[in-house]
This record gives C-alpha cells, structure tokens and sequence, in this order.
C-alpha cells in the first residue's frame, strides 16, 4: 500500500494531476502518473486513429483527386474500360436511397415514441422499449437477406404491378424511367428496408429526449384540458426537438454508409441516374464493395477511395451536426455537457 | 478490501500484458515475415510474402466464377487425395487477375484471357485449364428448360433493351406454342468485372453486330438490365425476378434446375446447350498457334452441333515465383487437374482440357514459371 | 403556451372541442397502426429467420467446414463460426483494453478539458464512419503492403470499430457514478489509480461488462470490414503464419460466408445461410438478454 497522501477535493474543471505532496507524506505514488499517463495515452490512440484514417484515405485517394478532378463527382459514365470514373450515378443513388429510408422511418419512430412515452402502460412501454432496443442490433446482412428472398418479390411480383395501376403510378419520380426492371432490385426496396435498419435508433434515442420532457410541464398542459394530441405536438415534441433532430441526424448517418442490406437490393446500375423510385442504381457503398476487390487500374482503386472519403466526409459533417443538436437537449436540461 | 485491490492490480498488468502482446503481434504480422526465412532458402523477391519452406498445404487462388463450381470440386476431391487444401475465392475474373497482379494470391483464374502485351507487362504465365459454356437463363412460368428459342439477333436485343417483352413478335414467331406473357423483360447482367460477360459480349459483337453495339469486355455500359454480383449473384437475381432472363455459365443453371433457352448457331441450327455442344466448338481451337500468350475466343464457332457461347477459362501465374514450394504445389495441383479431373469436369458440365493441348502446356508456359530462374515444375 | 390561452380566454373559436378530440382521436389510431406496423415487421424479420434457419441447425453445421462442392449436400458452418470467434475475440483484445483505459481517461481525466472535449467529439465520430471504409483502410494499411489477406487484418478493421463505442461507454457509464464515491476513496489516502479502478469501476462493473459485451456482439455481425480483409475460406484456421493461419491468409468468418451464400443460387447453400443468420441473432439477442439481466443497471446502448 503506498504513502498516504492528501488529493484536492474532486470539483469540475478542477486541473488534476500527479498528487502533491502533503505536509506529512512526501513520497508520491508511481502508480498515478503511470495510470494518468496509459489513460491519456489510450483516449489520445483515438484521435490518431481519426487522423491514421483520414491521412490513409486523402493520400490513396489523391491520385483521382487530382487526375480526375470533379469529374469523378459531376459525370454520370462510371466504365473502368473507358478509364471513366463518373460517380453521379452513385451519389444519387445514396442521396435516393436514404431519402426514401428516412421519410419512411421518421414518422415511425416518431409515432413509436410517442405511444411507449404518452399512451401505453410503463410495464408495455419498457418492454417494447428493451425489444426495440435490441432489434437495433440485428447485423445488416440479415436484413440484405430478408431483403432479397422476401420483400423483393413482393415488390416486382405484387406491388409495383399494383402500384402502377393506381393514378401513383404516374406520379414523376414513380413512373417507371429508362432503366426500369420490374422494380424488385431498385432504390425503393434498398430504401424500405434501410428505414427498417435505422428505425430502432432513431425510436430508442426519440424515446429517451421524449422521456426527458419534464412531468410537470405536461401536466400544465393536462390540466389546461388539453388532449393527449395537443399535449405531445405543442409541449412534447417541441421541448425535444433538438434532441429528435439529432436522433434523425445519427439515423441519417448510419443509412448513408450502409453497405450489405444496400449492396443486395439496389440493382448495381453504375452507369445511370435513377428517374423513378422504381428504378435500379447504386450507391457509393455498395459500389466500393462491389467493384473494389477487382480494380486493377491505380485510378480506379484511387477513385474508388475518392468517394469512401466523400462518403466519409458526409457522415462526418452529420456526425458533428447530430452532436450539436443532441448537446443543445441535454443543456437545456440541465444535463451534463 | 486487500484481495480486491490486488486482483485490480492484476487486471491491469494483465491488460497491459495484452496490449504489448498485441502490439507486438501487430509488428510481427505487417513486418515481421519478410525478415525470416527459414530452411535457407534465398531472401523473398518479393517482400512480405510469407515463406513456407516445407511443401505448401494451402494454395490460394480466386478470379472467375465461370469455372468456380468444377475448381472448388476440385479442390475438395484434391484434398482427399493429396491432403493439400485450395481454397479458391468466386471473385470474377476482374478480381482474379487485379489479384494475382498484386500478388495476394497464388493464381488467379480469367475467362477473359489476358493480351501478351499485358501479360509481359505484368510478368505473367497464362494457360487453359477447362472449356465451359454460357446459357440463357429464364425466370418464366410454363416455359420448360430448353423450349425458348432465341437467335441471336434476338438476344441482342433484349440485352440492348430494344426487345421489351416477352410478347414481342420476333419472339412469338419463333416460339408458337409457348406460353409468352405480355410483361417486360426484366434483364440481368454482371455488376463485377466479368469473364463470363467478356464471353457473352464477344458473342453478340460476333453474332449479333448490327444489334449490339455495347461493345464487348469484363465490364460494359449495359444499356439495359440490373446487375448480379458474380455468376452466382445473377442466377440469385433470375430466381428471384419474375420474367426476368441472365446469362450464367451452364452449371449454374444446370446444378440449380433453372430454365435455359436454345440457340442457333452460326450454322443455323438450333442447339441445347450440353457438354457435347461445348466440346464440339472447343474442338475448332488452335492451341498451338495461340501460344505464348495461349489467347483464345471460342465464340460463335462453326459445326452443326456447336454451342456458340462457348469460352475457355485460363489460370494466372505469376512467372517469378517468391516461393517455389508453393509455385510448385500450385502446379501439382493443377496437373492433378488435368490427368485426373476430367471426371469431375463432366459431371458438371464443363469440357476438359484435351491431352495435346495439356502437353503443349507443360512443354512450353510451365518452365517459365520460376524461381530465381529455375523452374518450379517438375 | 398558445393552445392553453385560447381555449381559456374565448368560447370555441377555430376549433372545437369536438374537432380537437377528434383529431387527437385520429392521431392515436394512427399511432397504433404505424407502431404495430413499425413493430409487426421487425418482428416478422426476426420470424423469417427463425423460420428459414431452424431446419439448418443440425450436428453437421457445427462441426462441419463449409461445403465447396455444389452437388454434395454436405458440409455446415463450423469453421466459419470458428473464425469469427477468434477474429472477434483478437479485435476484443486489442480494442477492449484500450477502448476502456481511453473512457478512464475522458471520463476522469480530461473531463471537460480541451483535448478531452476534442477526443470524446473525435470518439462521435469515428463511431459514425461506414464499416466499408474502416475496411478499405485496413486493406490499404495491412494487406496490400504484405500481400496477403489475413484474419488479422480483419480484426485490426473490427477493432477500430469499437474503439470507440468502448471508449464512450465506459465514459457514459463511469459518468453515472456519483462522486461521493469517489470523494471517500480519496478521503481514505488511496492513490488516485486505485480509486478509479478499486472503487468506481469496481461500482460500474455491471455497466462496463454490459457496455463491452455489447461492443463485442455488435462488431461480430459487421461484413463490410471483412470484404477485403479476411476473405474467406472453406478450411478451419490452423496456426498462426501458414497460408491457412491467422496472421497468413484468409479465414473463414460467419459474415462473409453468409453473404457469399445467401447471393448463391444453390437451395442448400441459401439453407447454410439462414442457418448462419439464425446463429448470429440467437447469439445478439442472447447476448442482450443476459447482459441485462444480469446486470439490471447496465447502459442501454
């Protein structure tokens, strides 16, 4: 057992460091600075691994950079024979795709929070809540599955058919466009079941914010005679916006840099922007993982890891705008920042 | 209190203890292998490959999924006779030669055979190792296998995206009796770098030119059509896409019970596709005079009973090997193959490579597989 | 609070009371059908699973290596089990250790300081980045200098993965702890070291073994980091720096298998598949179950 000493008391900000030495004791424990030292070192292997990555990505990716310029982001005609590497097609497909997941799933989990939070009982709401919860870790590559054997023919065998007698069917953005095939493998279907996977977060993280609304602010609201409706759209929702915001903005991201479920169900067209839901596409996920493996031409891989920095990037700058807003709920709740 | 304090104390050693135990794995596992090489053997060409001085016991190879169903037969028919294992990745041809031109593999495996200008760029061996066929696949209900009939003018364009559906007059014509529906035809094409598409694009391009006018390569600009990861990938999709059509090579459709369409070859007649269609179009290949580089097209050939997609599948090596135990056991393997795996190949439908042509192969591209100059083989 | 004021200050204006209740009627109902919805697919994934996969639980799957031959119906997915297993456990190893030290440090340590506040956000970040990526990183950095895939590889790709979401668990968790506790083992003499982690670890150790449980589960069902890391093979594991060892050449992983499978068009590689899926979920939500209720207090995500 080392020499007693006497440590400042623990107060926020506090600058902390090796001990010092007490009136009585002066030996100073080897073990504080050791640990302080692995610690730090530990929390700083995290910030060399952001900038390891970022470092390995720019400097693989500075080939295209710099060969193709933006061509790589503004030219629709991906064909490596050519040496052509326009990734369009590939940005709008993700732009589609997670469109398609986020209108599907936001509503969702909104609704699903509300009910857990404002209208069922505590006992059902923790238990759905648990199930959710753990929903949210199903692996990807399930939901490709599912996708796949599934949800794919019910779309091309059952739905579409259907759809596009109904006067939806020639709505712009549904009609079928150029690269239609039957709608099965499209950006729809990589959008369902995109919604399906970021569903769990964004309702487990709109359900704790939601939690957060004080009781006794609802309850002037209650007692006002308001409904339920009024209560969760006036008091609820608005209290916990940021904090719900947030919750899309981490549900954005993870849809954005989803790869197997996406890679399954989106039809692999590199060479044209989608025109309707219904169509075939890509998405800069799956056309890393597709086409990756086989690149031999230098600019080909290096454009390849163009746009993983690209993609990189987007989720990134989403990253930083979910943290803000979710730091903005849990000031104004007294939290700590 | 004492006890818990000194089991904290171990926990921490114990998880330093890891962390130095894998930072050291970490330096031996990126660098450490291309320092040592036992059994005397001379320092590795090329660095970082890991030596194995004793006779290799796993060969690696990956590229094509055309010959992938007889090479992973193979492989496991190998295993019970010599105990050395292959394992052999379906990437696609693209990947297969991008791989063994970074020589993270033993070989690579190409349906789509490289130039000699490439393969001396690259410093690669390349040589036949079976004849296959691709087929038409359908996804069609009260179509039987082998009922369709599609010339090529008509394949061209449905892959060109000029023949919409199934119903179409061309189609009608040639097919009266057959149940067509009114629907589109949904088309699947190859999303990987693809030998099997550097086949079947060779083909429209020769049978079907006034049509087809994609071009013919790995990969293309599909006018028309979603794309399916690997042979495999696109029998996936046919499954699963109603009145959807694709093109595999013949095992996969033949092993999985899916419809195939007849043909009519060049000289007008309409064939099955079979193991004697494809044997009967290889039988017109001039292997002699496709050496050194051993390019060949076997598309579209004459005779009354050919199969015109037909295509050989070639095998990569790279001509300096680092470590001649497992360039050699490579080559066993592949000998194996030759002399012994004809049974195999026929049972799925592939076409063996005939003893004269195995002959030239040993003769004249196997002794430029070597290691600092001395041949691998025998 | 406008609502409030209205309805008080005037008789029924705009909106009746009728009207209110009816629309607060109407968003109800609408709740319960877009939950049950929300909750009937996701339910029904699960069963699909179940459904599909049970019949390809057998002996044969847990003992056997993966099939090469298309016309056999042999085979199962026992090495692939195998290998995710040590490629999960070597990634744990590395990241765990570090990840946790890392959440000491943020969470006692630089706690609000610069260099934390630009960790932890760092943290956020790095937790958000595409699988895919981590991959092609770990292919530009281990395999292409070495030439060879590796398993090791792989788990350098699911180790940096959890990094982080170890990292800010452990914080997330040490935060919980209240300071009294902290404040007593320090009033005691004990050197700072042995409080952190005799005292309030020791106090969240249900959390962090959930939090570090749950790290490991979630990383074990990624595919894209091992697309271009570990490959894929159809032989056990065996040793170290053989072609078919660890740190040598590919291994055989769950993941990858499944999605090499499931896009196969042979019925009995598709059933492996399944199979394969009904093993990693059984394995998610056991693992979920227990940790929670086994350790009540344990972090929720």
């Amino acid at each position: 057992m080392s020499t007693v000493e006497l440590e400042a008391p623990r107060s926020p900000g506090a600058p902390r460091g090796a001990a010092q030495a007490a009136p009585r004791g002066r030996r100073i424990s080897l073990g504080d600075p050791i640990f302080q030292g692995l610690a730090t070192a530990c929390g700083l292997a995290l910030a060399v691994a952001m900038f390891g990555l970022t470092g390995v990505l720019v400097y693989n990716s500075w080939p295209a950079i710099s060969g193709l310029g933006t061509s790589v982001l503004t030219t629709v005609a991906w064909s490596p024979v050519d040496h052509q590497y326009g990734a369009l097609a590939a940005l709008a497909g993700t732009f589609l795709s997670t469109l398609v997941a986020m209108v599907i799933a936001v509503p969702l989990a909104l609704v699903i929070a509300l009910l857990l939070v404002e209208l069922v009982h505590p006992a059902v709401a923790r238990v759905v809540g648990t199930a959710i919860e753990m929903l949210a870790a199903i692996p990807s590559i399930i939901f490709g599955m599912v996708g796949i054997f599934v949800i794919v023919p019910f779309i091309q065998d059952r739905f579409v058919p259907w759809l596009l007698t109904t006067p939806l069917g020639s709505l712009p953005g549904i009609k079928p466009g150029a690269q239609f095939q039957g709608g099965g493998l499209s950006i729809f279907t990589a959008g369902v079941v995109l919604a399906f996977m970021v569903l769990p977060f964004i309702t487990a993280v709109s359900r704790d914010v939601l939690r957060m609304v004080p009781q006794v602010t609802k309850e002037a609201g209650y007692g006002m005679g308001s409904t339920t409706w009024e209560v969760m759209h006036k008091i609820s929702l608005r209290y916990a916006n940021s904090g719900i915001v947030g919750a899309v903005f981490i549900g954005l991201g993870r849809a954005l840099g989803e790869t197997m479920a996406v890679a399954f169900l989106i039809g692999s067209v590199y060479t044209s922007i989608p025109r309707s839901l219904f169509d075939p596409g890509t998405s800069i996920a799956s056309l890393i993982a597709n086409t990756f493996s086989e690149a031999t031409d230098k600019i080909q891989v290096s454009a390849l890891i163009e746009l993983g920095l690209i993609l990189f990037l987007i989720t990134v700058v989403f990253q930083i705008l979910a943290q803000v807003w979710l730091r903005r709920v849990q000031r104004s709740t007294g939290g700590r920042a | 209190m004492k006890t818990s304090a000194r089991s904290w104390r171990l926990i921490l050693l114990v998880a330093a203890a890891l962390a130095i135990a894998a930072t050291a794995l970490t330096a031996a596992g990126c660098g450490g292998s291309s320092n040592t090489d036992a059994g005397g053997t001379p320092a590795p060409a090329i660095s970082g490959f890991t030596p194995q001085p004793m006779s290799a016991d796993t060969i690696l190879g990956a590229g094509a999924s055309f010959p992938a169903p007889l090479y992973m037969k193979w492989g496991s028919d190998y295993n019970g006779v010599s105990g050395v294992k292959l394992n052999y990745q379906s990437i696609g041809s693209g990947g297969g030669i991008s791989a063994i031109e970074a020589k993270t593999v033993d070989f690579g495996a190409s349906d789509a055979p490289l130039e000699q200008a490439e393969l001396e760029a690259n410093g690669l061996a390349q040589f036949p190792m079976v004849v296959g066929g691709d087929v038409l696949v359908v996804n069609l209900d009260g179509v039987a296998d082998g009922q369709l009939k599609l010339t090529p003018d008509l394949v061209g364009g449905i892959f060109m995206g000029t023949v919409t559906t199934w119903n179409d007059p061309a189609i009608v014509k040639l097919n009266p009796g057959v149940q067509l529906p009114s629907t589109k035809i949904n088309v699947v094409h190859r999303s990987d770098g693809s030998g099997t598409t550097w086949i079947f694009t060779h083909y429209l391009t020769d049978a079907a030119g006034s049509i087809w006018t994609a071009g013919a390569d790995k990969e293309i600009a599909w006018p028309v059509g979603v794309g399916g990861k690997g042979n495999e990938g696109v029998a996936a999709s046919v499954q699963q896409l109603s009145g959807s059509i694709g093109y595999v090579e013949y095992a996969y459709a033949k092993q999985t019970g899916m419809t195939t369409t007849q043909l009519q070859n060049k000289d007008g007649q309409w064939v099955k596709p079979s193991i004697a269609s494809f044997a009967a179009a290889a039988a017109n290949a001039d292997w002699k005079a496709s050496l050194p580089s051993m390019y060949m097209v076997l598309v579209n050939q004459p005779g009354a009973e050919t199969w015109p997609i037909t295509g050989a599948s070639f095998i990569l090596m790279q001509k300096d090997q680092a470590d001649a135990a497992r360039g050699k056991a490579a080559l066993e393997f592949f000998n194996w193959g030759y002399t012994s795996g004809a049974d195999g190949a026929t049972a799925l439908d592939y076409v063996a490579i005939p003893v004269g042509v195995y002959d030239l192969v040993q003769k004249q591209v196997w002794p430029t597989i070597t290691m600092s100059g001395t041949p691998v083989w025998p | 609070m406008n609502a409030v004021t209205d309805v008080r200050a005037a008789p029924p204006r705009r909106r009746s009371i009728a009207r209110r209740k009816a629309t607060d009627l109407v968003v109800k109902v609408l709740s319960w059908i877009g939950a049950w919805f929300g909750i009937a697919v996701m339910a029904f994934i699960v069963y699909e699973v179940v459904r599909r996969g049970a019949g390809a639980l057998n002996w044969a799957f847990f003992t056997q290596p993966t099939p090469q031959d298309v016309t056999s119906t042999a085979g199962g997915f026992a090495n692939a089990i195998v290998g995710t297993l040590v490629i999960t456990g070597v990634a744990a190893l590395m990241a765990i250790p570090t990840g946790f030290l890392g959440g000491i440090y943020l969470a006692e340590f630089g706690r609000n300081g610069r260099i934390a506040t630009g960790v932890r956000m760092i943290a956020n970040v790095v937790m958000g980045v595409p699988s895919i990526i981590v991959g092609v990183f770990a292919f530009a950095t281990i395999v292409k200098p070495v030439q060879h895939y590796s398993g090791f590889a792989g788990s350098v790709a699911l180790a940096f993965i959890m990094l982080p979401v170890m990292a800010r668990t452990t914080e997330d968790i040490l935060n919980l702890v209240p300071n009294e506790i902290r404040e007593s083992g320090l009033a005691m003499g004990a050197p700072r070291w042995k409080v952190t982690l005799g005292v309030v670890c020791k106090a969240a150790r249900g959390g962090l073994i959930t939090g570090a449980t749950l790290a490991i589960v979630r990383v074990a069902g990624e595919t894209a980091p091992l697309l271009f890391t570990a490959l894929s093979s159809p032989y056990w594991m065996e040793g170290l720096f053989g072609p078919g060892g660890f740190f040598g050449g590919p291994v055989a992983n769950l993941t990858k298998t499944i999605y090499d499978f499931s896009g196969s068009p042979y019925p009995h590689w598709q059933e492996l598949a399944w199979g394969g899926a009904l093993v990693i979920i059984i394995a998610v939500l056991g693992m979920n179950i227990l940790v929670r209720l086994l350790f009540q207090r344990g972090k929720q995500w």
